[in-house]
């Protein structure tokens, strides 16, 4: 059974590339382009693993980790953070937030689905 | 794949076309004097995105610049500079430098390779960057340059809760780590609690790790990246040679497999390799400190001690209160809690000194193959419960008599193969060497499933040694336990093996010196079980205080059967035996301790004082007289040997509550001396009748 990737950005570009990397290589996508446009595509759904960007307009992308972690449904999921390199305070915040790991943009593809891989069962 | 590459790219020009406007209408807005944070935002994100998207597209000068921009952004956002109006002008002219770099991109315009050059120092002049921007491949890049080199290392890997409230998963990290090169994974469980204080969100498990890889260090710490503060994490270069794990024993289960719900289940195949090698000394050491520390036994011997002298304290203070006569609850409370703490302070202390027998029960399958072997028989050893935990001092002490009956069952107990299959059993014979807590000792039992134990031969051999009178009615256990008596051997010829009348006697006395009893229950043609009980610990004993005279003596509680006070009809007494009680059908020695310890003022009738009937050995009783029955207590044992001397009928000694000694009775001592005395005024009487 193919595994279920939520992934959140409110780059159309970033999304239309991620979502075809990750269909490529064998994963459902799903896509929401902010925190809380996240939270009505989930509609309370089990995904295996969620990818977020951390600079997003609207919720907070913290906040919405801190959220997905009190969540009953998404306390255990895998949270995949995208940050620049030099963010090291706000990759640390996400790290606090409860994300999973992250991955630091920019990225190719091979990298994206390996991390992916990496914190998925 | 081309399609929907340009596809991208399309949507990457338009999105950027989007964002540089919305980014420069911000810029327009922007307030020198109070920059809005939600402006900043949204220009920095701007930047943020364009520069995303052209590293995933291999845009190297737009990244370069765009990498700068977002920096300044970045600072600017955090207020970690200030906008004035030469810099605003700044950020316009990068809006500019982008939008023409996107251009150059998408194939519209060629621009002068200084294009963005001044912009870009203006930028690095007004928030300087440190090196270049990020590696599109990451630490994976990096990692390939390493030298190919084998190496090994140590990897200790502990979770704590938040690696799992991050819903980061184990399991994914080792199964990686196989994946790496040559690695054995040793689960460390020693800080799994009792299930009444386990929290389930807790992390209690660790691995210890050893890999042989060509990897390189960095590449193996990458695969931590994620978990890496949120776990006790060390890797260590192991020099060269040949060299494995140890881990502490009981604290780890070795095992190779990458599930960690199996290793439990396999710790005994994968515990074999982790005992050779020669250095292991040190990652044994290192691994033990994970969960376990080394101290030296003297230091705990004291602290035994000094516990001891704290319950004997303490029950001199509850003795001392008890006189004064005070009413007070609250001192009674207090007086109370302090016996529990003593008592769980007592038991802890003890724990310390405690070892799993499995230190005993390893040597017992070689002995067991070699002995077969020897004798061409086939056996096999099944054992259970090694990790039952028992005194170090009892520990020590069980070698001996285990082995002389493991080798009395190799021998005696397992009949020849060719024979078993006559009767109807499997050619192998099974000897079951187990142990177990039960009631505050520990039961060794060792069964085998033989010939069990031949009761006429038994018969016919203590009537030929003149043990037995020929016409005595002897009841099937009693029989059984003949095998205990000194000098008894059944073994038709005397063989290297055992059978040379050293056996279960010498057995029996050493259990028995160690507080503990056997039994034999035994089913002929079926087997014979052999059932030891041994106190958990040496350091202290449940005893029964009572009095004789003025002195005041301990019997250890696990011997006694029964306390009465007998009616002047029951006491009979006969010459050649001394004085006896007649209880529910059977008689039973009277021996009386004053007589015995030569006290003036004691009861001397038996009707007016008390009987102790005590349990010597193979269910033979003695009725010990005293005047009287202080109560029950836990004493602590002060041995007489490096105090004073050994003393025929007293094991040892102790301290009581009003700081008096009392001896503790040595039961079985005591009726050897009734027995000598027996036998020296009448010499042709002997066991059978007891």
């Amino acid at each position: 059974m193919s595994k279920t990737v939520l992934t959140v950005d409110d780059s159309k570009m970033i999304q239309h590339m991620v979502g075809f990397t990750l269909k490529q290589a064998g994963f459902d996508v799903k896509q929401a382009f902010n925190g809380q446009n996240a939270l009505d595509v989930l509609d309370g759904q089990k995904v295996d693993c969620i990818v977020t960007d951390l600079n997003m307009p609207g919720m907070d992308s913290l906040e919405f980790i801190k959220y997905l972690r009190q969540h009953p449904v998404y306390k255990t999921t895998p949270i995949l953070m995208l940050t620049s390199e030099k963010d090291e305070i706000r990759k640390q915040a996400g790290r606090d937030a409860g994300a999973t790991g992250w991955l630091v943009k920019p990225f190719n593809t091979d990298k994206l689905v390996n991390t992916i891989k990496k914190v998925t069962l | 794949m081309d399609d929907q590459l340009e596809d991208f790219k399309k949507t990457f020009f338009e999105e950027s076309t989007d964002l540089l406007g919305m980014a420069e209408m911000h810029l327009m807005d922007l307030s020198i004097t109070e920059p809005s944070a939600e402006s900043l935002g949204a220009i920095f994100r701007s930047v943020h995105s364009i520069k995303g998207g052209a590293g995933a597209f291999g845009m190297e000068r737009l990244v370069k610049f765009t990498h700068s921009f977002e920096s300044v952004l970045d600072a600017l956002r955090s207020g970690k500079i200030t906008i004035d109006k030469s810099r605003h002008d700044l950020l316009m002219k990068g809006f500019d430098v982008v939008s023409d770099l996107v251009r150059e991109a998408k194939g519209d315009v060629q621009l002068p390779a200084d294009r963005e050059a001044t912009v870009l120092a203006d930028l690095n002049d007004w928030w300087p960057q440190d090196g270049g921007h990020g590696g599109s491949g990451g630490g994976t890049a990096k990692a390939a340059v390493a030298v190919k080199k084998i190496q090994k290392f140590i990897v200790r890997f502990k979770p704590l809760r938040t690696l799992y409230a991050k819903a980061n998963e184990p399991l994914l990290i080792l199964r990686q780590i196989k994946n790496l090169g040559n690695a054995i994974i040793a689960c460390t469980t020693g800080g799994v609690p009792t299930l009444d204080r386990f929290d389930p969100e807790e992390a209690y498990i660790g691995w210890i790790i050893q890999i042989e890889t060509d990897i390189g260090e960095a590449a193996l710490m990458e695969v931590f990246e994620f978990v890496d503060v949120d776990s006790e994490l060390s890797i260590q270069l192991q020099p060269d040679g040949p060299q494995t794990i140890e881990t502490p024993f009981a604290a780890a289960a070795p095992a190779t497999t990458e599930d960690p719900g199996q290793e439990v289940a396999k710790t005994a195949q994968a515990a074999a390799p982790a005992k050779d090698g020669g250095k292991e000394k040190e990652a044994s050491e290192k691994s033990a400190a994970v969960t376990s520390i080394r101290v030296d036994l003297d230091k705990i011997d004291r602290l035994v001690n000094m516990v001891g002298e704290i319950v004997i304290t303490q029950a001199m203070v509850a003795e001392q209160l008890k006189q004064l006569n005070i009413e007070s609850k609250n001192l009674m409370n207090g007086l109370e809690s302090m016996q529990q703490h003593t008592r769980e302070l007592q038991d802890s202390v003890m724990s310390i000194r405690a070892q799993p027998v499995k230190s005993v029960f390893q040597r017992m399958p070689r002995l067991v193959r070699e002995l077969a072997s020897t004798l061409n028989k086939d056996v096999r050893l099944v054992t259970a419960g090694e990790n039952t935990e028992v005194d170090k001092t009892v520990i020590e002490q069980l070698s001996d008599p285990l082995t002389h009956m493991i080798r009395n069952s190799v021998d005696h107990g397992i009949e020849m193969p060719d024979k078993r299959e006559a009767a109807g059993k499997p050619r192998e014979g099974t000897i079951l060497l187990s142990a177990e807590h039960r009631s505050g000792r520990i039961v060794i039992q060792i069964v085998d499933d033989g010939g069990g134990i031949n009761r006429e031969r038994v018969k016919q051999k203590c009537i030929e040694k003149g043990l037995i009178n020929p016409d005595a009615q002897l009841t099937d256990e009693e029989i059984d336990n003949f095998i205990f008596l000194p000098g008894f051997s059944t073994a038709e010829k005397i063989s290297n093996v055992s059978g040379r009348g050293v056996g279960m006697d010498v057995v029996k006395k050493n259990i028995q010196a160690l507080g503990g009893r056997v039994n034999v229950v035994n089913k002929p043609g079926q087997g014979s079980r052999f059932v030891l009980s041994l106190p958990l610990t040496l350091a202290v004993l449940d005893g029964m205080v009572v009095t004789v005279g003025a002195e005041r003596y301990v019997l250890p509680l696990t011997s006694i059967i029964e306390l009465l006070r007998p009616t002047p009809e029951m006491i009979s007494k006969l010459i050649t035996h001394g004085d006896l009680i007649h209880i529910r059908g059977e008689y039973i020695r009277l021996l009386y301790v004053h007589d015995v310890f030569n006290i003036r003022d004691a009861i001397t009738n038996p009707a007016d004082a008390l009987v102790v009937l005590v349990e010597v050995d193979g269910g033979q009783k003695v009725g010990l007289v005293v005047d009287e029955v202080i109560g029950q207590q836990q004493v602590v044992i002060k041995s007489l040997e490096s105090n004073y001397r050994q003393i025929e009928g007293v094991s040892a000694a102790t301290i009581l509550g009003d700081g008096r000694v009392a001896l503790i009775l040595d039961v079985i001592g005591l009726r050897q001396i009734l027995l000598d005395r027996a036998a020296s005024t009448h010499p042709r009487t002997l066991e059978a009748a007891s």
